[in-house]
């Protein structure tokens, strides 16, 4: 169903965090593409920079935060980082809209949630009031909120956690956005109840033909809704594939060791295998790769030479070395991480 | 609007402050009805003058024959309404004030809130003083403007720090992310989240400006004689209050009580509102 013109094109976007004289890095040097009608998963551990991402393609990140100079998002064919206050804020909730993770506390507590819905219609649209409710109420309606009219009526506390998300959801998408951003959308929610939003979101992408940009940390997430997905760590992207070749064929010993410590149903009684060591800080990236200190294949090169993307197939890549020793596969060393004691994330 | 156990007693613990309240403002509103006399006639300098409280006057009458009950009647309706009004121009300012450098933030924010500082610490009566001294007779309005004017700085500060933490909130980000512009999320967002802060504070602010004006009309500074507000009555018995107590007594107990009342009631208002009990 994805056509091939890309939606969103990101280039080269750095976000950097100012404080006195440290830098945080925490977005560095990523880029990516989203056609029309796709799903891309971002993946990564907190601290990754996945949500940085997401906030800068909204423009959202706020002193002292910024942008890089030399970034580059392209939507619909719109320069992003060049439009005034006024017209960046017509993309928001109109063109690229986000769904946030904690409904909870991404809904306002004293407004009812019809007002909330309606309010988006309303910064953009010359609606008036009721016909602004109505689109409200039938945007709850398609969410699959029962009695929608009357939910409407009522206030967040009121409503359940899965139905608070579905407001979350009637909010980013009343508008109809051509991308929507969807910051862990489940993290938040009962296991029963994130099947329940991850197949509404589906339905409504075939519906409505959006594209869903979809964060989060959990690759059973990616695995049942995106086509392509993103591998950050270190504010960078160090692998991209498509599903199906990143979960038979994941290349970087960071994105295998995501896999592995996925539980896996049906599997023998193992313990779940985990990644020693934390991300580190976004104000001090390590020299050369910066996973190294976590990594059972780190030589000497890994400190020395940051390693770019290396082509794998046509739509693979991998930020990593082996690509270009695939011998030193067979050498596994216990990481620096392990060795030293610093936890397990 | 579901109450936690914890809430619906600190209610329990409120309304009889709430009736206190109502009752004055009652007998404010309804003292041309209630009161025995006038306050302001003077029927007879000589022989009734200073009487000690009877039947008559259950408040004594002062050194100008005056009844002490009607005239406290009608001075709660100006010390109760200056209060209010006042308390009035001191939210109006200190929200504005208070919104525009914590939605600022920044430079600007540091500037208006080192300016509130300087202001604040200045005590409120000398800055009343002096801008009342300035004024030969002082018209009950602007003796409004004025309390209120001085009264707004910790208010400001209040409202000042809610919407700092309102604007990093989830849902504000929500909204931004939703194209809604800086005032929409001001006044949609973040303010009706601040009405409760502001409603605290300007419950315990009147019952400060209670006591405020009071003494302001005690040192002739306020409400101008005749005219009745309870600091003033009390003046009238000051300079005897050894053998006219009822004349200073019972004004003063109505000031206590107001301030008091105003006080638990907002104090009240804060528990009831803290989010760290309501969970």
């Amino acid at each position: 169903m994805a056509d091939l013109t890309p939606l969103l094109r990101v280039a080269d976007l750095r976000t950097y965090f100012y404080d006195g004289d440290a830098v945080a890095r925490a977005v560095d040097g990523v880029s990516f593409e989203i056609r029309r009608g796709e799903t891309v998963g971002i993946v990564g551990e907190s601290g990754s920079g996945k949500s940085v991402t997401a906030l800068s393609l909204l423009r959202l990140i706020r002193p002292p935060g910024q942008i890089e100079p030399g970034s580059r998002i392209e939507f619909e064919g719109q320069d992003l980082l060049s439009l005034d206050a006024d017209a960046i804020r017509a993309i928001r909730g109109q063109r690229i809209a986000m769904i946030f993770q904690e409904p909870m506390s991404a809904l306002n507590p004293v407004l009812t949630v019809g007002d909330q819905v309606a309010e988006v219609v309303r910064v953009h649209t010359k609606l008036s009031r009721k016909e602004a409710w109505e689109r409200a109420v039938e945007m709850l309606a398609l969410t699959g909120i029962p009695a929608a009219r009357e939910r409407a009526t009522q206030y967040p506390h009121q409503l359940s956690g899965g139905m608070r998300q579905r407001v979350m959801i009637a909010m980013a998408l009343v508008m109809h956005p051509a991308l929507v951003i969807a910051d862990e959308p489940t993290t938040a929610l009962d296991v029963t109840i994130q099947a329940q939003i991850l197949e509404l979101l589906h339905d409504l992408q075939e519906k409505l033909g959006m594209s869903i940009l979809l964060i989060t940390h959990d690759l059973g997430v990616v695995a049942e809704m995106a086509e392509r997905v993103i591998v950050m760590y270190g504010g960078e992207v160090v692998e991209e594939a498509s599903v199906g070749e990143l979960f038979a064929d994941a290349r970087h010993p960071y994105t295998q060791g995501l896999m592995r410590a996925m539980p896996q149903l049906g599997a023998p009684h193992e313990r779940l295998l985990t990644i020693p060591g934390v991300v580190p800080a976004p104000t001090a990236w390590p020299s050369g790769c910066r996973f190294r200190d976590r990594c059972e294949y780190a030589w000497d090169r890994c400190a020395q030479e940051h390693p770019p993307l290396y082509q794998i197939g046509t739509a693979h890549v991998s930020r990593c070395h082996l690509e270009d020793e695939p011998a030193r596969r067979l050498t596994r060393t216990t990481p620096l991480a392990a060795r030293t004691g610093q936890g397990t994330a | 609007m579901v109450m936690s156990r914890r809430q619906r007693e600190i209610v329990r613990g409120a309304v009889p402050m709430l009736v206190v309240l109502a009752v004055l403002a009652g007998i404010a509103i309804f003292a041309p009805l209630i009161a025995p006399y006038n306050p302001s006639a003077q029927p007879d300098i000589v022989g009734l003058k200073n009487l000690p409280p009877s039947l008559a006057h259950p408040f004594g009458t002062d050194p100008y024959s005056r009844d002490v009950l009607s005239r406290v009647m009608y001075g709660a309706q100006v010390s109760l309404s200056v209060a209010l009004l006042a308390t009035i121009v001191t939210v109006f300012l200190g929200t504005v004030y208070g919104s525009i450098a914590g939605y600022a933030g920044g430079i600007v924010d540091t500037c208006m809130m080192r300016l509130v500082d300087a202001m604040m610490a200045v005590p409120r009566v000398l800055l009343v003083i002096i801008v009342v001294a300035l004024w030969h007779t002082l018209p009950l309005w602007l003796l409004i403007v004025v309390i209120g004017v001085t009264g707004w700085f910790s208010l400001s500060r209040v409202v000042r720090g809610q919407v700092l933490a309102f604007r990093r909130r989830d849902f504000v980000v929500a909204a931004e992310a939703l194209g809604a512009r800086r005032t929409r999320i001001l006044f949609r967002h973040i303010l009706p989240n601040v009405v409760p802060m502001i409603i605290v504070d300007a419950t315990l602010g009147i019952g400060q400006v209670i006591v405020l004006e009071a003494g302001l009309s005690y040192l002739g500074l306020g409400v101008q004689p005749p005219g009745a507000s309870w600091g003033n009555i009390i003046q009238d018995g000051a300079d005897q209050i050894g053998t006219l107590w009822w004349v200073s007594l019972f004004p003063g107990l109505l000031i206590a009580t107001t301030a008091v009342a105003c006080n638990v009631l907002g104090d009240a208002l804060r528990d009831y509102f803290d989010p760290r009990e309501v969970a």
